[in-house]
């Protein structure tokens, strides 16, 4: 109703006659031109180091460009073969191969392509490199056979079937990998159950990193409590011991874990000096998942005392004298009164410590023996070792996906405005 | 004035560092003891007839094939001689990362005019390859172990009798070595290995002997892990690099012991990566056929317990430079020591290493 009751639309008019609201929103677009071009080089930067890397990175993850530039030929010849016949091709994509192959060996693409085949069936890796050297000598009529000849997997109908099957330019085959899966011409199905890891390390990663979230909140929150109690002398004094840690070198504190905590270690020899244990009966404390929670609590412990204290310290102590006068006792003042306070700390140390540990690759391996180690060490290793970069890529997609997904969760749970960092 | 002295000198400066810089050599090796033998065998000399050149030392050879497939997608090969290790330098080789190279024209003649590809011989697995050492990877134990009552290993099988040697075994975390190992042990014959590899059941049948070791095994992932452990107590035999148990041996005098037994033969040397500056090459030619004749692989093996990979250095290798004890028995192809020995089958791994490395890492898990 009242917009009806408005006067006629005769638009307010500034001073130099162009109506307010063109004036304002053009000056306001300068402004926020003007404030773009500053933040323009963090923002160059960032895209460039960090998104760039991580579009690239998801690219990877389905890229399978590889089969198809190297062998065009044969992908077109193999339309017409129906990969559930045990028949094999005709001699057409025989013929089609051999010519690809020659072209590939004349760039050394063979052996990469046999490296990326060899991750989907065992055995492409030299069938590429021996196909490579036999395709010169390869000439006339009766390709097939000749090739068959040069080497006899040529004549096994599941080489073909896993030819075809990847001949797409881009493939599931590296996310299928990464949750234990299996492309078959029927369609996906499960690895048998004696064959599947990374589900089990993806689930391991997630219950530790929240176990060890758990125990750094259960031992960094007292800490941060006393912090934020004591006058500033004291607190400065003991803020630098949980700095000292914080700023030396995280192998450094891994190994000296590793000397604590091995069977002939400093803890060992001392249980058994007091006799607790025997000789014979030393504590495994390492090597195993027990090692890599003691060894990563204590080393992201200083990521949840520091945005703790940082909250404890804006909580009025007036709160809780208010709340005594009122005649609550020394307990419920403090879980009525302060705790609620620093529940955002909590939040903010918390996302802080199982992000990180999410992610954490180097303690796992120095300590974590087989129990205990974490998704990333198997990218790791796929990255540096096996170099299978297209199935690192997909985990460390999925791990993305999963931290997005639990931030989300986290969101509508707790609430994201819930999390302050001082 | 004053300003123009200084912009002129930081010219000069500046010009001098390029044309330095134009003789930088960028050499990857291992870091440690062995990038420290081949400082003193290969670059020290080298930098001392060749003035201007400097060589500057990259400890990258761990990540160097992944590095190197990274450098070659972008473009930008920023290396000039990388040590790889002979798997690694078969797989840069495939995949066109590494130069291929013509032993007559990049490798020195043995003194008595012997061509060099016959003086190397087998370590020349591939057209990339050229090769400096034969290394091992073989078992050290202690020798202080009250529970083994004098009794000593002697076998390699002597890995897999808990009841005879109790204590903890240091294990690499690979399938690779310990596969074999553990089929040796259970009655497979030498030759037939990667027979019964191929098929399924052997790789199962490995991880079955395995399983009867695998609460005392401790699993290592860096090669300094082992001598670690043993000096510590914590593990009381356990495989790693020859060269290391040596160091822990001889160098700091422990009480740990080598054993021989089926030791697993490796060769390490360089590759020239591809797409290496073709201004240097001339440069880097001169330094690999300096550093790999017959007196400079000998002078190695004087800070290191590696066998060179001529055969013409073999009379040449003589006492340590610091112990100086003779370092011929402490070769890993002294006879002596190479009475039983292994040689990976590297085309075998090549096919199948992703399948049995799935297939370890499951059972590790269980």
């Amino acid at each position: 109703m009242t917009q009806l009751d408005m006067p006629a639309q005769a638009p307010v008019l500034t001073q130099d006659g162009r109506p307010l609201k063109a004036s304002l929103s053009r000056a306001l677009r300068r402004e926020k031109l003007r404030a773009f071009v500053l933040i323009l080089p963090l923002l160059a930067f960032v895209l460039l180091t960090f998104a760039a890397p991580i579009v690239d990175m998801l690219l990877r993850s389905v890229d399978n460009s590889i089969v198809p530039q190297t062998l065009p030929r044969t992908v077109v010849a193999l339309e017409l073969w129906d990969p559930q016949t045990d028949e094999l091709p005709e001699e057409p994509a025989y013929a089609a191969l051999v010519e690809d192959l020659r072209e590939a060996v004349a760039q050394k693409m063979h052996t990469r392509l046999g490296s990326r085949l060899n991750y989907e069936q065992s055995g492409f890796s030299s069938l590429m490199r021996k196909s490579g050297r036999a395709v010169e000598t390869i000439s006339g009529s009766d390709v097939k056979g000749q090739l068959i000849a040069a080497d006899s997997a040529w004549a096994d109908p599941q080489i073909w079937r896993t030819l075809k099957l990847y001949s797409g330019t881009t493939t599931k085959g590296y996310f299928l990998s990464a949750l234990d899966a299996r492309q078959t011409l029927d369609g996906v199905e499960m690895l048998p159950e004696g064959e599947r890891i990374y589900l089990m390390l993806f689930g391991r990663t997630l219950m530790m990193s929240l176990t060890i979230t758990l125990l750094c909140a259960l031992i960094g929150y007292p800490v941060a409590f006393l912090l934020a109690q004591l006058p500033m002398r004291t607190s400065n004094m003991l803020m630098i011991l949980v700095l000292l840690p914080f700023w030396t070198s995280l192998l450094v504190r891994t190994s000296a874990w590793k000397v604590l905590l091995q069977q002939q270690g400093v803890i060992n020899d001392m249980l058994v000096w007091i006799g607790l244990i025997s000789d014979g009966n030393r504590l495994v404390m390492m090597n195993n998942a027990t090692g890599t929670i003691i060894a990563m609590t204590h080393i992201l412990l200083p990521f949840m005392i520091l945005p703790l204290y940082s909250v404890m310290k804006t909580i009025s102590p007036s709160y809780m004298r208010a709340a005594r006068s009122l005649g609550a006792n020394d307990w419920t003042a403090f879980w009525r009164i302060y705790f609620p306070q620093s529940v955002p700390g909590i939040g903010a140390g918390a996302v802080l410590v199982f992000i990180l540990a999410i992610g954490y690759y180097i303690t796992p391996e120095l300590v974590g023996g087989t129990s205990g180690i974490f998704i990333s060490n198997r990218i790791a290793y796929h990255i540096s070792s096996s170099l299978n970069w297209g199935l690192a890529a997909a985990l460390g997609a999925l791990l993305l996906i999963a931290v997005l997904v639990l931030f989300y969760v986290y969101d509508k749970v707790v609430g994201i405005d819930n999390v302050k960092l001082g | 004035m004053k300003l123009a002295t200084t912009l002129l000198a930081t010219a000069a400066l500046s010009l001098t560092s390029i044309s330095v810089q134009a003789a930088d050599l960028t050499i990857v090796s291992w870091g440690g003891a062995y990038s420290a033998s081949q400082n003193n065998a290969y670059h020290k000399p080298f930098m001392a007839m060749k003035s201007g050149v400097n060589i500057i030392n990259d400890e990258s050879s761990n990540e160097a094939v992944a590095k190197l497939r990274a450098m070659n997608e972008a473009g930008n090969v920023t290396w000039d001689i990388v040590d790889v290790e002979g798997p690694d330098s078969q797989r840069l080789c495939d995949e066109g990362l590494a130069m291929e190279i013509d032993p007559a024209e990049w490798l020195a003649k043995a003194p008595d005019g012997t061509e060099a590809y016959v003086d190397f011989g087998p370590s020349m697995i591939n057209k990339c390859f050229i090769p400096q050492i034969v290394f091992s990877t073989t078992f050290g134990y202690r020798t202080d172990v009250k529970e083994w009552n004098g009794a000593v290993p002697t076998s390699l099988c002597d890995i897999f009798d808990t009841a005879k040697f109790p204590g903890k075994r240091s294990l690499e975390k690979r399938p690779k070595k310990n596969i074999e190992w553990a089929l040796l042990c259970d009655g497979v014959a030498k030759d037939d290995l990667y027979k019964v590899m191929s098929k399924p059941e052997g790789i199962q049948q490995a991880l079955a002997k395995l399983d009867t070791i695998k609460k005392d095994v401790i699993w290592w992932s860096a090669g300094a892990e082992t001598p670690q452990r043993l000096a510590d107590g914590e593990a009381v035999i356990g495989s790693t690099y020859n060269g290391r148990l040596f160091s822990v041996i001889e160098e700091q005098k422990q009480p740990v012991a080598m054993l021989w037994d089926w030791q697993v033969f490796d060769f390490d040397g360089w590759i020239i990566p591809a797409g290496v500056k073709e201004d240097k090459l001339p440069l880097i030619k001169e330094y690999i056929q300096f550093a790999t004749d017959t007196q400079r692989l000998a002078d190695q093996a004087k800070y290191i317990s590696y066998g060179p990979a001529r055969a013409s250095s073999q009379p040449l290798v003589g006492k340590h430079a610091d112990l100086g004890i003779d370092m011929a028995p402490h070769m890993p192809t002294n006879p002596a020591n190479q009475k039983n020995y292994l040689v990976n089958n590297i085309e075998w791994w090549a096919d199948n290493q992703d399948e049995v490395e799935a297939a370890f890492q499951v059972w590790l898990a269980k």
